[in-house]
């Protein structure tokens, strides 16, 4: 039990217990799809009234507001009780390939090359701006991110989330060998 | 207000279950993408094949919400091209700052808050592709 609640969690139980979640919210009669929440914080600011898009009864995405909301608390619990920020142990040749982009590997979560807030820098702020554009424009169009598509989509043997996914996997291994080495030199 | 907290208590588990499996840090979806662990694939693996039964198991035996109504799970519109063209999109971005949107809120109870730099841009670029929608290939 004590191993549990202190030690990293093994693929297989993460992918059960992600399965798990999944069967809760469709026994609550909703459908598990992270990413929709960008589209309903839109609608519920009031984005309905520019583009038709976001003109619907977001009420019916509440539940995914307070879904979100919960997230947030578990990720709270899990830090500051059960050792979460315990540092992410890559293998050895991750570690080369990060000591190549003068990122210190086995930090917490987080690298601080990305994420630290000690010091203001634009690049920093840059890639977190841009990254968040990406993904906000790209799940919207794809019609899901992995919630959506890898998992919901994929575990209902449905064409246009394998189409999602591949692209998911251009769309990062660009990024990882041909963007992040020229964002990082 | 009774029915959203069974929605918080789900959201905390799902919380709890990325931490603790440590898919919110950037280096397990860096290490991913280069291929050089098999956690990650682990993972998304073992969701998707227990997925596939589960929702087999729905469909087969007509099992029943919560509200006594026949579970129903709606397809994906085939929008191929925006699957794939959005799909990259993403990919670039889930790459770049090592979360996806499930991650990304994980993080702030984690006391990251700089990724909530990256959850408004994410709220922005939703409304982009909002005012852009018509023009885009679906």
């Amino acid at each position: 039990m004590e191993k549990l609640i202190y030690e990293p969690w093994p693929w297989y139980l993460a992918g059960v217990l992600i399965t798990v979640n999944v069967y809760l919210l469709l026994y609550l009669g909703k459908k598990f799809g992270i990413s929709t929440g960008f589209k309903t914080s839109c609608s519920v600011l009031g984005a309905g009234k520019v583009a038709s898009f976001f003109n619907y009864n977001w009420k019916e995405e509440r539940w995914l507001l307070v879904y979100i909301l919960g997230t947030i608390i578990g990720g709270f619990i899990a830090f500051q009780f059960m050792n979460g920020d315990a540092p992410v142990l890559v293998s050895e040749s991750t570690k080369l390939a990060l000591e190549k982009l003068n990122i210190v590997p086995n930090q917490s979560f987080l690298p601080s090359e990305i994420y630290g807030l000690e010091f203001f820098s634009i690049k920093r702020l840059l890639i977190l701006v841009v990254g968040g554009l990406l993904i906000g424009f790209g799940t919207r169009w794809a019609d899901g991110c992995t919630s959506g598509h890898a998992i919901s989509g994929l575990s209902n043997l449905q064409l246009p989330s394998l189409v999602a996914v591949i692209g998911f996997f251009i769309g990062g291994l660009l990024m990882t060998f041909v963007f992040i080495p020229l964002i990082f030199k | 207000m009774k029915k959203d907290i069974r929605f918080l208590l789900v959201g905390i588990f799902f919380g709890i279950v990325l931490t603790k499996a440590q898919v919110v840090s950037w280096f397990r979806i860096y290490e991913m993408f280069r291929f050089e662990s098999f956690h990650m694939y682990g993972i998304i693996g073992t969701a998707v094949v227990t997925g596939i039964i589960l929702v087999q198991f729905i469909k087969r035996t007509k099992h029943k919400s919560v509200d006594g109504l026949e579970i129903f799970i709606e397809e994906k519109p085939k929008t191929y091209k925006a699957n794939l063209l959005g799909g990259i999109i993403f990919g670039l971005g889930w790459a770049l700052v090592g979360a996806c949107p499930g991650p990304l809120y994980i993080l702030i109870g984690g006391g990251f808050f700089a990724v909530i730099i990256v959850i408004l841009s994410a709220i922005f670029g939703t409304f982009l592709y909002g005012l852009l929608r018509d023009k885009l290939p679906h």
